[in-house]
């Protein structure tokens, strides 16, 4: 049998894992493998910064549900992408990251761009290896793909020094995979399942509360035929939105910190509060202690068992994949007596619910005279895009604005940076998803700060001829840290002003189109023609700085202590 | 806080106990006694004995954690089960003729052994539970201890569970 190099395993082994397209930067530790790369089918996306090539692994992964693949060098390039290894640790979005090491021999003596990069990652990733040994190279790239892909996703990061690169082998990819301390739980509990149906029969005013999991499950549309069929309304967390259509009266929208009033009003008032591949994350909850005070039951689904009862204690805990979970829920459900009889109150519930959402809408005067709101902007993306677009945001106000008012149809649509909350997420994220779907529109909303912590990705959407839309709302301020320091820091604003670059002037200096939008009367007419430009293209919308992002749960307060104004 | 003993069965590779004890150290759980050895009969894998304290609900995450990192294979919570477990401490005593027999008769009540034997020191190997170690130490304490290493704990599941029968209410 013909021998291959180490470098020649890793590619082979890519090509059999199904991999179209890697998001890397070269250099001295990982060369040989790159050499390997430039004979192969395999597409390759060279960044700018490698924390951009994280991002854009996590964008396609988001996309597609595969791993993301990232490859980079040893020292710098590997500890710039550990911001977005972390990031796809805390969404649980599966990604193989590649990274160069110094030989073997080296390893330990403070070699040129050495890192610990398996320790670095240790506790920011799902798994991670160190090659040591070019026999075991495809075992361990079989084994990151699965890790990465099934059971919670995650990110893995395989660490391959240069003389296992460069050591050869004959190459056989492994069929199957034996992994006796990982075996992820996919069936639920039927006894399990049989007392939920048994707790929603019981319940008066039940309420779904999903999260990220359906999505990275494909369970949207079990659980659009659950709440459907049962009429039972459902609550998204911001990595969940689009698993229900905006568009469904069943979909009550993000909760939370920045959920609408009379979502977070539902979470106070449901007697039994179904979660769904959510984790009861503090921005979700609030002070735990009063999360959800009437529930006379929590249930929670989940595949990943050390999430169950974590922050709030659960009555009836199924550990399994959702879709399954779901299906045989659906199927348990089915001409169930109590349920038929629970459907009248289920509807009050319901109606009751939509009162609330009439009584406290959110942004109720959404539009100025004087000046662009972000009400507007979103609704002219909204009526330029007709909700069908890919909307990759950063983190801060413009996030939250586009997660309480963009109308997600479907779901993997919204790419956003919920756990970890990482500024710089959205132009590369937005990148990868172009790569993972091109024929959607894919829509960047960011903040003046946000935007500058990857603006360099711009050269690489330029060198790809990425068509990519990227809304910048600029009001001159670190706008979430500005809202904060106004109400709970007596309206101290420590540093949180910045100037800023001309957008428009950086755009065309990148090679990209760039627009500047100040005035209301202009906002349509601009939009419409920046998203017939073909992109890159840079909208660059002044807004004022005292818009915030309402209601607000204050840091550490309750649910029901929210502020709406 | 109680103290709950752990034993996590792992893959014998490299960087495993770091993963263990890093997941330790970053989610702010303690470890208060800790050994680990290549098992004799497979050397693919060790077994980790630790001891942590914490509630119910903390050692329920301890457990849930352990489990999900993929190098390990099986962790056995020895909460509420009847366990054999044992620490070793060899300890090096200042000794004088007036001292000697005192130490000699401690030794023999305790059964321990004597393993070096110096003009002026003797030094002295214990097996027991953490209760007896204790003890001896603080025995022989007023003779002047120069030196001292204590192992962790091992400890083992009893073939016979008394502590099952307890619980077993009549109906």
């Amino acid at each position: 049998m013909k021998k291959l190099t180490g470098a020649q395993i890793v590619i082979e082994s890519l090509l059999a894992e199904g991999v179209d397209v890697i998001f890397g930067y070269p250099g001295g530790a990982i060369l040989p493998t790159y050499d390997a790369l430039l004979d192969s089918k395999i597409k390759h996306v060279l960044v700018r910064h490698e924390q951009g090539a994280a991002h854009m692994a996590e964008g396609y992964a988001r996309v597609t549900g595969k791993p993301g693949v990232v490859m980079v060098t040893s020292g710098p390039g590997a500890t710039n992408a550990v911001t977005g290894i972390a990031d796809a640790y805390m969404d649980s979005t599966p990604m193989v990251v590649l990274s160069g090491q110094v030989s073997t021999s080296l390893i330990g003596n403070d070699a040129f761009q050495e890192a610990d990069i398996v320790g670095i990652t240790r506790p920011c990733s799902k798994h991670n290896y160190l090659v040591k040994d070019v026999r075991d190279l495809a075992r361990i790239i079989k084994e990151a793909f699965y890790i990465a892909g099934s059971g919670r996703p995650g990110p893995v990061v395989v660490d391959l020094p240069k003389d296992v690169q460069q050591a050869e082998h004959t190459f056989k990819f492994p069929e199957t995979i034996e992994l006796r301390g990982y075996k992820p739980t996919i069936r639920g509990n039927p006894r399990q399942i049989e007392r939920v149906i048994e707790a929603i029969e019981k319940s008066e005013r039940p309420l779904f509360y999903v999260g990220g999991g359906v999505q990275w499950s494909g369970a949207a549309p079990e659980l659009q035929q659950l709440s459907r069929g049962l009429g039972i309304p459902v609550t998204e967390t911001l990595m969940a939105l689009g698993s229900m259509p905006a568009s469904d009266p069943l979909r009550l929208g993000m909760l939370g910190m920045h959920g609408s009033y009379a979502t977070n009003t539902a979470v106070c008032n449901t007697d039994c509060l179904i979660a769904i591949g959510a984790r009861f994350d503090d921005r979700v909850t609030g002070r735990l202690a009063n999360f959800a005070p009437k529930a006379e039951t929590i249930v929670h689904i989940d595949i990943d068992p050390s999430s169950i009862s974590k922050n709030v204690k659960v009555d009836i805990p199924i550990v399994g994949d959702i879709k399954h979970v779901l299906t045989d829920m659906l199927a348990l459900a089915k001409g169930r007596e109590g349920i038929a009889r629970r459907r009248a109150a289920w509807q009050k519930w319901h109606q009751q619910i939509q009162r609330w959402q009439k009584d406290k809408p959110l942004y109720e005067n959404g539009k100025r005279a004087d000046h662009i709101t972000p009400v507007q902007v979103i609704g002219e993306l909204y009526e330029l895009t007709k909700g069908e677009c890919i909307v990759a945001t950063d983190v801060g106000q413009h996030q939250m604005w586009v997660a309480q008012l963009f109308p997600f149809e479907r779901p993997r649509s919204f790419l956003t940076s919920g756990g970890l909350g990482t500024m710089g997420y959205g132009l590369p994220a937005g990148i990868g998803a172009k790569f993972a779907a091109p024929d959607r529109e894919v829509v960047v909303v960011s903040g003046d700060g946000s935007i500058q912590m990857n603006i360099q990705e711009l050269g690489t959407a330029v060198e790809y001829g990425i068509d990519i839309k990227v809304i910048i709302l600029n009001n001159y301020f670190l706008g979430m840290v500005r809202q904060w320091q106004e109400k709970f820091y007596n309206e101290r604003y420590s540093y949180s002003a910045m100037s800023v670059p001309n957008f428009v002037k950086l755009a065309e200096a990148y090679g990209a189109h760039g627009f500047r939008i100040e005035k209301p009367k202009d906002l349509a007419k601009t939009m419409k023609e920046a998203f017939a430009t073909r992109g890159p293209v840079l909208i660059d919308v002044a807004i004022p700085k005292e818009e915030a992002v309402m209601p607000m749960i204050p840091p550490g307060g309750a649910m029901s202590e929210m502020l709406l104004a | 806080m109680p103290s709950h003993t752990i034993s996590v069965l792992v893959e014998n590779e490299f960087g495993v106990l770091a993963r263990v004890a890093g997941l330790f150290s970053s989610r702010g759980f303690n470890i208060e006694s800790l050994t680990v050895n290549e098992d004799p009969l497979d050397p693919t894998v060790s077994r980790i004995v630790l001891v942590t304290s914490g509630d119910d609900a903390i050692l329920e995450q301890i457990n849930k954690q352990l489990n999900k990192l993929i190098s390990v294979i099986k962790v056995t919570d020895f909460k509420g089960v009847d366990i054999v477990e044992r620490e070793m401490v060899v300890v090096k005593i200042a000794v004088d003729e007036r001292t000697r027999s005192e130490l000699d008769s401690i030794v023999s009540a305790f059964r321990a052994h004597v393993v070096d034997i110096g003009r002026n020191a003797v030094t002295v190997e214990l097996t027991g539970d953490s209760e007896k170690i204790m003890a001896f130490i603080e025995l022989v304490r007023p003779l002047g201890i120069k030196e001292m290493v204590r192992s962790g704990k091992v400890a083992m599941a009893r073939a016979v569970q008394l502590n099952e029968n307890h619980h077993r209410r009549p109906a």
